[in-house]
């Protein structure tokens, strides 16, 4: 959610019952205007929090103009002191795959996971037990970019494409009208698009190109791993991941207020196949 | 347009004087459609007298004007308008006429130096198609540095500029103090059409080109939406002249925004949805009911009786620490469930109810209320029951007909095991569940053991409809009510907690029974309760006790032996009991779990992972923070205490945390019914060597008796023979 509309996107997203406690509110409207001027990003986004067993992290990430470059992401443990961190790579996504578990809420502490590996002396190939050593920071980038990646949506519209490249806030979004918001079809995923190019030249002349360039959430495998509501009697839209429970998007039809926020342990649910 | 003109004549009048006027009706009479995009004028901008061809003009007024500029001209300054002038209507056909009258007269000599070069870009033709020349008002003689080519209070477009005043580039160029004037001069002279008869053939190609040029400004793209001005006017104006709305200019800004959105739009149908706001109309109308019931007549009565009753608890109190800690549903959709509550209250004769939370669904949410009802209201539980039993009778019958005809089965189905009596163990409180604030509250169906312990297995989304069936294997006995119900019932006993010391035992009599099996079941509230330091209750989970009781695995609270048989059915089956004695193991183990009130510290950990994460709310004020406990085993409970009080809270999807994935439980092995025996024995077939012996033998012992029977029995052995 954007930090400008903070306390309104919190007060709308408060349907899921887990939110911020109002001194995390307030330490977050200010620190997070001067981490927009100390960084000087664009646009500063609220994600969420993510509950350790001992602290929470707080998460913000940074937007440039271009909406769909590489994000900056950081964390704090107050609410007032932030860290970057550093940008999520494929080793480390695949690293810490293998982490169960709830997060420490200790940025320094060390996961150990004992793997064989084959290492080979001379001659012989042997595979030993080696404790390799996965920091926590690790696990909260990689996390937080298959969050990311998985589940963070805007609606159709909000962004537009250029021609020259660069992806813009569209200033005359309006909102979704009532009908368009109840279709998971009118919101994409807040990511570069992955399966765009497999649909056939049929589908992609429906397209906009200027306003369709992401992949919509129709598609997403396992079917119904969105759960999508109307709350406060229609006046607000709320979907809900099953996928990664606790990230929650909201959007008030008809108005420009569009917004998502994590709040959960940071894990996924492969349970979903058994639950729907 | 007064306003405007006023500082310009203020300032003016001592050069102009009644040049000024006549601008002000020309401004005047061309106001229409291009007021949005007036244009900050810079306070350096001099008056320009950009020509503004305009046939309706009179002249004379200007020609009047001209006059006078022409005695401050000085050098040469042919009547032709300046060069400014050109610049003045550039802009001036886009900026609001107003604006631009605001803008004072300057005749600052700095601003002239830009003069020059800015009137020749300035001047432009605007070919609009659909505008032609509108009454432009005279370019408010604005004067305008170089970036302000736009700038024009006038807002019609000029078409022509070409002919335009050569003399006046010239004369631009020499009298740069000049342009108020040379405007005036300009506008004087000037007509859409008609060159003015004194431009030497040198000025039009530098007029042409500051109109290409200010033209080509006006095409160029922007870089970040890919639109250009040009375009964007005409589109505005092509639009506003379509549908000649009413009071325009005052829309203008809405006007330009909805072109720019149009873009976005496909042009597919023009028709609209009307019926997009009724939904909200009518839930708003449900929610206008709930805050509207307290209007009851007889007020003061019933006022006294309500506050005398007081069973509703305080929620807006609870969700005030609730959001302390960072948990909750919002004010506004915490009131409304406050009220729905009342309505619960006040329909059902109810001696106590709490706001238990919310769970997650699918299709909608369910709200919960737990409520403990008055003695003498649960008529319904029976009746299930005697329903049950008549069932179970009538099964058996159906098996003893058939007895003859099937082979019967062995298996025994294990009995039932009884659900606990209403206010007791499980069944203690009462739920009714509501979908949204404003909507019916419905009564959730007791728990039965049985779905207790068949939940504890499953894992499902719950979808928000009560008659939902819930498909797994094992199979579950009910619906999704029932579901909802031991979920609930799971919940409760694991994770509602209150400080140490908050209730305590009652004074009963136990009897001998009970302590054998060491449980209390009632538990009162402690009356000298002082409360415990905030700190103390973080730091310590043995601070805190589960005031409900644990449910044990066989899915109730107490212990109830199935090998007890009811007196009917005692005899009956003594019988067949000892027999079976050595298939079933009729003794099981008493289940024993934690007693009530035992502190949450003797919780078991998940992994290594504590059950319970405890903080304060707020590390920056400690003096006033709240103790919350965050529950690990089920996410979204939460637990609150300010050291006197204290409230249980759940918000989440009604699913227990398992670090490992969820496995369903494999199928049992097929059950043995059937008698062993040689006939379905499996054995292997017979090899030749063993038939051919089989034959000899068999012929041995036939050879006696008749000789046909060998044969055909030898026959009959070929042809299985040959058939195998």
């Amino acid at each position: 959610m954007d930090a400008e509309s903070l306390l309104l996107s919190l007060e709308l997203a408060s349907g899921s019952g887990q939110g911020l406690s109002p001194d995390r509110r307030a330490s977050l409207l200010t620190s997070l205007t001067l981490v927009k001027r100390d960084y000087r990003y664009d646009r500063v986004l609220f994600w969420g929090r993510i509950l350790g067993l001992v602290a929470d992290y707080y998460i913000a990430q940074g937007l440039s103009e271009d909406q769909l470059a590489p994000r900056k992401t950081l964390y704090s443990l107050n609410c007032m002191e932030w860290s970057l961190l550093p940008p999520a790579t494929e080793d480390m996504v695949v690293q810490t795959s293998v982490v169960k578990g709830r997060f420490m809420g200790d940025p320094s502490h060390e996961y150990e996971h004992t793997e064989l590996q084959k290492m080979s002396e001379g001659e012989k190939v042997f595979e030993e037990e080696v404790v390799v050593q996965i920091k926590e920071e690790t696990r909260l980038v990689s996390v937080i970019d298959q969050i990311d990646k998985a589940v963070a949506v805007i609606p159709r519209g909000a962004l537009f494409k250029t021609p020259f490249g660069p992806i813009h806030v569209n200033r005359t979004f309006e909102g979704l009208s009532l009908s368009e918001a109840k279709k998971l079809s009118s919101y994409f995923h807040f990511r570069e698009p992955v399966e765009l190019k497999n649909k056939t030249l049929l589908e992609k002349a429906d397209l906009d190109p200027s306003l369709d360039f992401m992949d919509s959430l129709e598609h997403d495998i396992p079917k119904g791993s969105w759960s999508i509501q109307m709350e406060r009697g229609n006046a607000l839209v709320v979907l809900r991941s099953l996928l990664w429970p606790g990230l929650t998007f909201f959007h008030a039809p008809r108005t420009k207020n569009c917004g998502y926020i994590y709040v959960g342990t940071g894990e996924k649910n492969i349970d979903l196949p058994f639950m729907l | 347009m007064e306003d405007l003109t006023s500082p310009k004549q203020e300032k003016e009048n001592q050069e102009l004087g009644e040049a000024g006027r006549p601008w002000e009706e020309i401004a005047a009479s061309s106001q229409d459609p291009e007021s949005a995009l007036s244009e900050p004028l810079e306070s350096e901008q001099w008056p320009e007298t950009g020509p503004q061809p305009r046939s309706s003009l009179p002249q004379s007024p200007l020609s009047r004007s001209s006059t006078p500029l022409d005695d401050l001209r000085g050098p040469g300054a042919s009547s032709p308008p300046s060069p400014p002038q050109e610049a003045s209507f550039t802009p001036s056909t886009l900026a609001l006429a107003g604006q631009e009258l605001a803008i004072p007269w300057q005749s600052d000599k700095t601003a002239v130096n830009v003069n020059p070069k800015a009137g020749t870009p300035r001047s432009q033709h605007l070919e609009l198609p659909t505008i032609s020349d509108k009454g432009e008002s005279t370019a408010p003689q604005t004067c305008q540095s170089e970036g302000n080519t736009f700038q024009q209070s006038q807002q019609t477009k000029r078409l022509l500029y070409g002919p335009e005043d050569g003399s006046d580039n010239n004369s631009k160029q020499k009298e740069l103090t000049f342009n108020v004037f040379q405007e005036e001069d300009s506008n004087s002279n000037y007509d859409l059409d008609h060159a003015e008869p004194g431009v030497s053939e040198v000025a039009p190609s530098l007029l042409e080109i500051a109109i290409q040029s200010a033209k080509a400004y006006l095409l160029k793209t922007s870089s970040k939406s890919g639109l250009n001005l040009y375009d964007h006017l005409s589109d505005m104006l092509t639009k506003v002249l379509d549908e000649r709305p009413e009071n325009a200019v005052d829309i203008i800004e809405s006007i330009s925004q909805d072109v720019k959105m149009e873009h976005f739009r496909k042009k597919l149908d023009t028709l609209q949805n009307e019926n997009e706001m009724l939904p909200i109309y009518e839930i708003a109308e449900k929610q206008k009911a709930l805050f509207l019931n307290g209007n009851l007549e007889g007020a003061d009565q019933e006022l006294e009786d309500e506050i005398a009753e007081n069973s509703l608890p305080n929620v807006m109190e609870s969700a005030f620490y609730f959001e302390q800690a960072g948990v909750g549903l919002g004010t506004d959709e915490t009131y409304r469930i406050f009220l729905a509550l009342k309505q619960l209250t006040d329909t059902h004769p109810i001696q106590r109810c709490r706001f238990w939370g919310k769970i997650l669904g699918l299709e909608m949410n369910y709200i919960v209320a737990e409520v403990e009802v008055r003695e003498g209201e649960d008529e319904d539980d029976v009746e299930d029951e005697d329903v049950m039993e008549e069932r179970d009778d009538g099964d058996s019958e159906a098996d003893e007909n058939d007895e003859e005809e099937l082979p019967r089965t062995f298996y025994k189905t294990p009995q039932p095991i009884p659900k606990e009596e209403s206010r007791t163990g499980a069944n203690k409180y009462v739920y009714f569940v509501c979908n949204e604030p404003g909507g019916p509250w419905v009564k959730l169906p007791s728990v039965t053991p049985a779905q207790i312990v068949i939940a504890r297995k499953i894992k499902k989304f719950f979808t928000g409809r009560l008659e939902t069936p819930v498909v797994t294997y094992p199979p579950f006995p009910g619906n999704e009510s029932n579901y909802l119900r031991a979920q609930i019932a799971r919940i409760s006993a694991g994770t509602h907690v209150s400080p140490l010391g908050f209730y305590q035992f009652g004074e009963q009599e136990v009897e001998e029974e009970e302590e054998v099996e060491g449980r209390r079941d009632s538990f009162e509230e402690n009356p000298d309760f002082e409360g415990i330091q905030v700190t103390d209750l973080v730091e310590s989970l043995s601070n805190w006790v589960h005031h409900v009781q644990h449910i044990l695995s066989q899915g109730r609270c107490n212990w109830f032996n199935p090998t007890q048989k009811s007196e009917e059915e005692e005899e009956e089956e003594d019988e067949e009991k000892e027999e079976e004695k050595g298939e079933e193991p009729d003794y099981m183990e008493q289940e024993v779990g934690p007693p009530l009130l035992t502190p949450i510290s003797e919780d078991l950990e998940i992994q290594n992972i504590p059950p319970w994460t405890t903080q304060l709310s707020s590390n920056l004020i400690p003096q006033y923070a709240l103790a919350v406990l965050r529950s690990n085993l089920w996410p979204g409970a939460y637990a609150v205490s300010n050291g006197k009080k204290f409230e249980n809270f759940y918000i989440g999807w009604g699913h227990k945390y398992s670090p490992d994935n969820y496995t369903p439980p494999a199928l049992p092995p097929v059950y043995q019914e059937y008698p062993s025996g040689a006939e379905i024995t499996e054995m292997d077939d017979p090899s030749v060597e063993e038939e051919r012996a089989f034959k000899a033998a068999q012929e041995q012992a036939a050879a006696l008796p008749v000789e046909e029977m060998e044969e055909t029995e030898e026959d009959e052995d070929e042809e299985d023979y040959d058939e195998e």
